[in-house]
């Protein structure tokens, strides 16, 4: 069996990030394990422009984004395996990996980041009604076919979901002569980026219909049509509202899911709302020397966000690897209203917690001219106004230690005038 | 005067903008809840810009194509000539970030780049 400090699972921007931020931090036997041929994950296909606005200060495209980390890692000279499939990770931290060159191995690490990333919601989950032709895809997998095998799914499109990639994909195939039809939502809101919406439909006359989904699919061996309907308040469709859009192919944009098999097999506690690992203000996960961030932990809407929360699991990780388990550690809760759906930790260690811990989390609905209210301690430790929130877009509040020595738990709501 | 209607992109509220012009000239920007509204309404209807990225054909590399993009924004309205004019475009690997693949191309003095190593 072979020993690294540290195993990274996945080398898209959360792996790349923690295993940088681990090496700064002093940790010299890093392992990333990657099972694409190459590094920087789903990056690789985003080929638009708009990441790193925060980290980076300027516009840059998927594979550029990655590249910058990329050069980081081998300046760093970390260790990585591509084409390399992890198996199992075991409660003490034994990785069981497999790839073409090695056969089967196993790693025993002393900490481990989970950075596995999400997939989308493909058709199955979904329940849509209709035949099963071919000319149905999710949105990252025309992504894929286009960007990178330089593949046109199809000629006419339908989008079902306002997603981001659904949206990018919109203008993308329009730009390679593809004549999208329209994309329907289900939700009354897009989960989409403002930006997006105009940018990648509005400058091309794409209609968004909001409060709509597919109600049937036509077609035995390509998609030929696809019926879409206005759905009510309960979202079940509204008899009498279906309008029929001849096309070949039907994207589909419907939400991203946390890949957690391999959490779930080590015994990683897993949240019912993110689908994500449950974790601690150190991103440890219910099974010590453990640590999570990225989409695996829950889904961003920022790759910027990744790389800074991958960062801190770097960080923990590597503190974990020096000082060993922290134990007697006193634990207490962040309670949702609702409103807030979830926060990523959903725990925190008060008397171990770092001075400050950024909270981020997502709301349930839109919420105009509505305040974030944070207590503890029958204190109010954060009331801050914002003009509107959205559930895509993920909020933050930083919570400062001080605040929480006496609390037994922490409070996060929304409070509407 | 002539009015036009769009929706601001800085933030989820996506204020409804209504652009008042006289003659090109910006007398008004209404409908916004910041001056970022405002500031997007003025150079949305006289100098519209994008980013445009695509992927060009290259030959020996690990994918059928390389992704590219505009070095700098260009004309909104050249979007749809410059995809078009990298239909034709097959470059050979290795490609690097940065590299040029075309010069000044349709002649908006700006060229298009590689975004990806290939």
């Amino acid at each position: 069996m072979e020993n690294y400090d540290l195993v990274i699972v996945g080398g898209g921007p959360a792996g790349l990030a923690a295993a940088i931020s681990a090496r700064k931090e002093g940790i010299q036997s890093i392992l990333v394990l990657e099972r694409d041929d190459r590094l920087g994950g789903i990056l690789n296909q985003c080929i638009h422009n708009g990441f790193g606005l925060h980290t980076f200060n300027e516009e840059l495209t998927g594979p550029e984004y990655a590249g910058r980390f990329i050069t980081q890692l081998l300046d760093e000279k970390i260790e990585y395996r591509l084409n390399t499939m992890v198996m199992d990770i075991s409660h003490d931290r034994v990785v069981t990996a497999m790839n073409s060159r090695d056969g089967m191995f196993q790693i025993q690490a002393k900490a481990v980041v989970l950075a596995m990333g999400c997939r989308e919601r493909s058709r199955g989950a979904l329940n849509i009604p209709g035949y099963r032709p071919a000319g149905i895809y999710t949105a990252g997998c025309a992504q894929r076919l286009v960007n990178m095998e330089g593949q046109m799914p199809g000629k006419k499109v339908v989008i079902l979901g306002s997603g981001d990639i659904g949206l990018i994909m919109a203008r993308r195939m329009t730009l390679e002569g593809a004549k999208v039809e329209v994309v329907a939502e289900l939700m009354p809101y897009s989960g989409g980026l403002k930006r997006n919406i105009v940018q990648c439909l509005d400058d091309f006359g794409i209609p968004l219909k909001l409060s709509h989904t597919v109600v049937n699919i036509e077609g035995k061996k390509r998609v030929e049509a696809v019926t879409i309907a206005e759905v009510g308040p309960d979202r079940k469709p509204v008899p009498g509202t279906e309008e029929r859009y001849e096309c070949d192919t039907l994207l589909l944009s419907c939400g991203l899911l946390p890949e957690n098999e391999l959490s779930k097999a080590c015994g990683v506690e897993l949240s019912r709302v993110t689908n994500g690992p449950v974790v601690n203000d150190s991103l440890e996960t219910s099974v010590p020397g453990v640590f999570a961030c990225g989409n695996v932990l829950h889904v961003h809407d920022l790759v910027d966000f990744v790389s800074m929360e991958a960062k801190n699991a770097g960080h923990y990780a590597a503190a974990f690897i020096k000082n060993g388990e922290e134990t007697g550690e006193r634990i207490i809760d962040m309670v949702c209203d609702g409103k807030v759906r979830y926060t990523v930790p959903q725990m925190i260690r008060p008397d171990d917690m770092e001075e400050t811990l950024t909270v981020r989390f997502r709301v349930a609905n839109v919420y105009k001219n509505a305040s974030i209210v944070v207590k503890a301690a029958g204190k109010e430790l954060v009331r801050r106004k914002k003009q509107i929130m959205a559930p895509g877009e993920m909020e933050q509040v930083v919570l400062k230690k001080a605040d929480l020595a006496s609390a037994d738990r922490v409070d996060i709501g929304i409070e509407e005038a | 005067m002539e009015e036009r209607h769009l929706t601001c992109i800085n933030c989820p509220m996506g204020c409804a903008l209504t652009v008042t012009l006289d003659n090109g000239e910006v007398v008004s920007v209404t409908g916004n809840t910041c001056k970022r509204g405002e500031i997007y309404g003025r150079k949305e209807v006289t100098n519209p810009t994008r980013i445009v990225t695509s992927t060009v054909a290259v030959d020996g590399g690990k994918d059928a194509v390389v992704a590219v993009k505009t070095a700098s924004d260009i004309p909104k309205g050249k979007m749809f000539d410059i995809v078009n004019a990298l239909k034709g475009v097959r470059v050979k690997s290795p490609v690097h970030i940065g590299d040029v693949i075309v010069k000044d191309v349709c002649g908006t003095g700006v060229d298009i780049i590689a975004t990806r190593e290939d």
